[in-house]
């Protein structure tokens, strides 16, 4: 009884919800999104594996890799603003949809003169 | 007569989470009901074993996906007390804003499951339709929609600037309008009176004795609020617990409608007073002895008690969320009630079992 | 830091308990601390108007007298550290047996010291 003027107004008024995905919706400057990871910023200090909740990160200087798991990433962002060389970065995104699970391997020259790019975070 | 033994969930239209009631039912009215969960048990508190305490901020916020961010506000606060820290003035100012916007959050997303309980669908949509708002108020200004990661040892990690809150304050009014439009309809129409009101009392000496929590004890008369406790920036806002004296659903539902325009109202207030500063300070060292800490959930009363020994690892993190207080009074409460009320009754105690089970 | 617990034994526990429900306080929960072959610590809370108040009980075994017959609620989290300690509440009512988190009887308990999976660094 007491919801007829809201009965009304969503019969006859405009559609609450967007015709997603025809017309998606403008992504929020501030969210934390898909993680990405600049290989030529990246030093592989390892800070990152380290301090990340969810262990999704691998580095191994050896080999010269920054290993990723997307699928096991909860983007909390601690990685980005722990980050020594600035490298990493979220976009405010989430990751589209994909038929299969992959992790992303980077290839990382740390050149000596990278590591004066430390800066006093 | 033998009565008949009805398996009340895990798996029920109207649970959010899988719990069970083990009903004893004599021609449709309750005589018993045994409570039983544990199916979405994580194992969080021995979690703290492999993952040291900072990256227990991330973990321990996520127990539940309705609350998150008050149950990291608390853990940071138990560790702010064994490391000696103390967070600045505007951090605490901006934890009690996103902490009102989860309540509001959690009580719209309760009251809408409530409705539909009930099999009242519109009134649910209408609900989530205004609870959207907030959603977009977090994730604009923490980066998600509940689990915010904004609360760190010693202050939060995002700051508000005035075109945030500026914009806030009008997201605010919109949602003020849109609760305002469904009030009649919450609390005076004819079926969702009939439904709940009588229902499920519980008295107020039964309350405290069974160790409830939150809305559960300030619906039955008892005005316990551990936001009076001052932690945060409580201490400096002006409000007073919502009390109803019935104890039965509709009260319950009439303290939570009530406290919407309280967390708006304490919103504002904080907003109004934010003072400027820095937005944390440095936590360093590894804390050492054992804590409690409590705040208000939604819910109720959360509980951390933390022992640690001045390792990377804490020693023992003990959880005690609101719902796990509240789920013992159901064995007071369904006894005496028909069948098809159970539902009501059960969603009036405004259950969250990853909570209670972590 | 510690936190203020009386200190008491197993057979002063139920006096003690009872001495605090007719002061009017409000049972919020056990916490077991820790428990091995050696025994087990438990802490008892309890509020009134927004004070905490604690007790603190060391056993030797594993048995423990259960405050259900007190405080009703207490039923719930004495299966729970039955469950996850491996803990035996007497007097208990109702009494799980170890089905509340687990399968029965003879499930391992999970956070046992002595038993279950082990710790970080």
């Amino acid at each position: 009884m007491f919801m007829i003027p809201v009965v009304l107004k969503n019969l006859f008024g405009r559609s609450a919800t967007r015709p997603y995905p025809q017309k998606p919706r403008r992504p929020f400057a501030g969210s934390r999104g898909q993680l990405v990871n600049d290989a030529v910023k990246c030093i592989l200090c390892g800070t990152c594996a380290r301090v990340c909740p969810a262990q999704c990160l691998t580095v191994r200087r050896k080999e010269g890799l920054w290993e990723y798991e997307p699928f096991a990433c909860v983007s909390c962002g601690v990685c980005v603003e722990t980050c020594p060389a600035g490298s990493l970065s979220q976009l405010c995104q989430w990751r589209p949809a994909v038929r299969e699970r992959e992790r992303v391997v980077l290839k990382v020259e740390v050149k000596s003169e990278k590591l004066g790019v430390r800066s006093e975070k | 007569m033998a009565g008949t033994v009805i398996p009340f969930g895990p798996q029920h239209p109207v649970l959010p989470e899988p719990l069970h009631l083990n009903l004893k039912i004599e021609d449709e009215i309750v005589i018993s009901a045994t409570p039983a969960f544990g199916y979405v048990h994580r194992g969080l508190e021995k979690l703290a074993d492999i993952r040291d305490f900072r990256q227990m901020i991330q973990v321990v916020e996520r127990v539940c996906g309705i609350c998150s961010m008050i149950h990291a506000l608390t853990y940071c606060q138990a560790l702010e007390e064994l490391l000696g820290v103390e967070p600045t003035p505007r951090a605490r100012y901006l934890r009690v804003i996103w902490s009102e916007l989860h309540r509001l959050h959690s009580h719209l997303l309760w009251l809408g499951l409530f409705a539909d309980a009930m099999g009242f669908e519109s009134l649910f949509m209408q609900l989530w339709k205004v609870r959207e708002r907030i959603m977009d108020i977090n994730e604009a200004t923490a980066g998600n929609r509940v689990i915010l990661s904004v609360n760190v040892i010693g202050g939060v990690r995002r700051d508000l600037d005035p075109s945030q809150t500026g914009w806030i304050l009008a997201e605010l009014a919109e949602v003020e309008k849109g609760i305002n439009a469904m009030k009649r309809t919450i609390l005076h129409d004819y079926t969702v009176q009939k439904r709940t009101r009588g229902k499920g009392v519980i008295s107020g000496k039964q309350a405290l004795e069974f160790g409830c929590v939150g809305p559960m004890l300030r619906a039955s008369g008892i005005a316990q609020d551990l936001r009076l406790l001052g932690y945060a920036a409580y201490g400096e806002l002006d409000f007073a617990p919502v009390v109803e004296q019935d104890g039965d659903c509709h009260a319950r539902c009439r303290v939570r409608f009530a406290e919407l325009g309280q967390s708006i109202d304490l919103i504002r207030q904080a907003i109004d007073k934010l003072p400027a500063g820095d937005i944390s300070v440095p936590a360093k060292g590894r804390p050492a002895g054992e804590v409690v800490a409590r705040a208000e959930q939604p819910r109720g009363e959360c509980l951390y008690y933390i022992k640690a020994n001045g390792g990377k690892f804490l020693d023992r993190l003990r959880i005690r969320t609101p719902t796990f207080a509240n789920i013992p009074a159901l064995t007071a409460m369904l006894p005496g009630i028909e069948l098809a009320d159970v539902p009501v009754v059960l969603l009036s105690i405004d259950p969250c079992v990853s909570c209670t089970e972590r | 830091m510690t936190i203020e617990a009386d200190s008491i034994s197993s057979a002063e526990l139920c006096r003690a308990v009872a001495a605090l429900k007719a002061k009017g306080c409000r049972f919020v929960t056990i916490t077991c601390v820790a428990a091995d072959r050696s025994g087990a610590e438990l802490l008892y809370h309890f509020d009134r108007e927004l004070a905490l108040s604690h007790l603190r009980l060391t056993v030797a075994g594993d048995e423990v007298p259960s405050i259900s017959g007190i405080y009703s609620a207490a039923f719930l989290v004495e299966n729970e550290i039955q469950d996850h300690f491996g803990l035996r509440f007497t007097g208990l009512a109702p009494d799980y047996r170890r089905t509340l988190y687990l399968q029965g009887e003879d499930s391992v308990p999970p956070f046992r010291r002595d038993s279950g999976p082990g710790r970080g660094e």
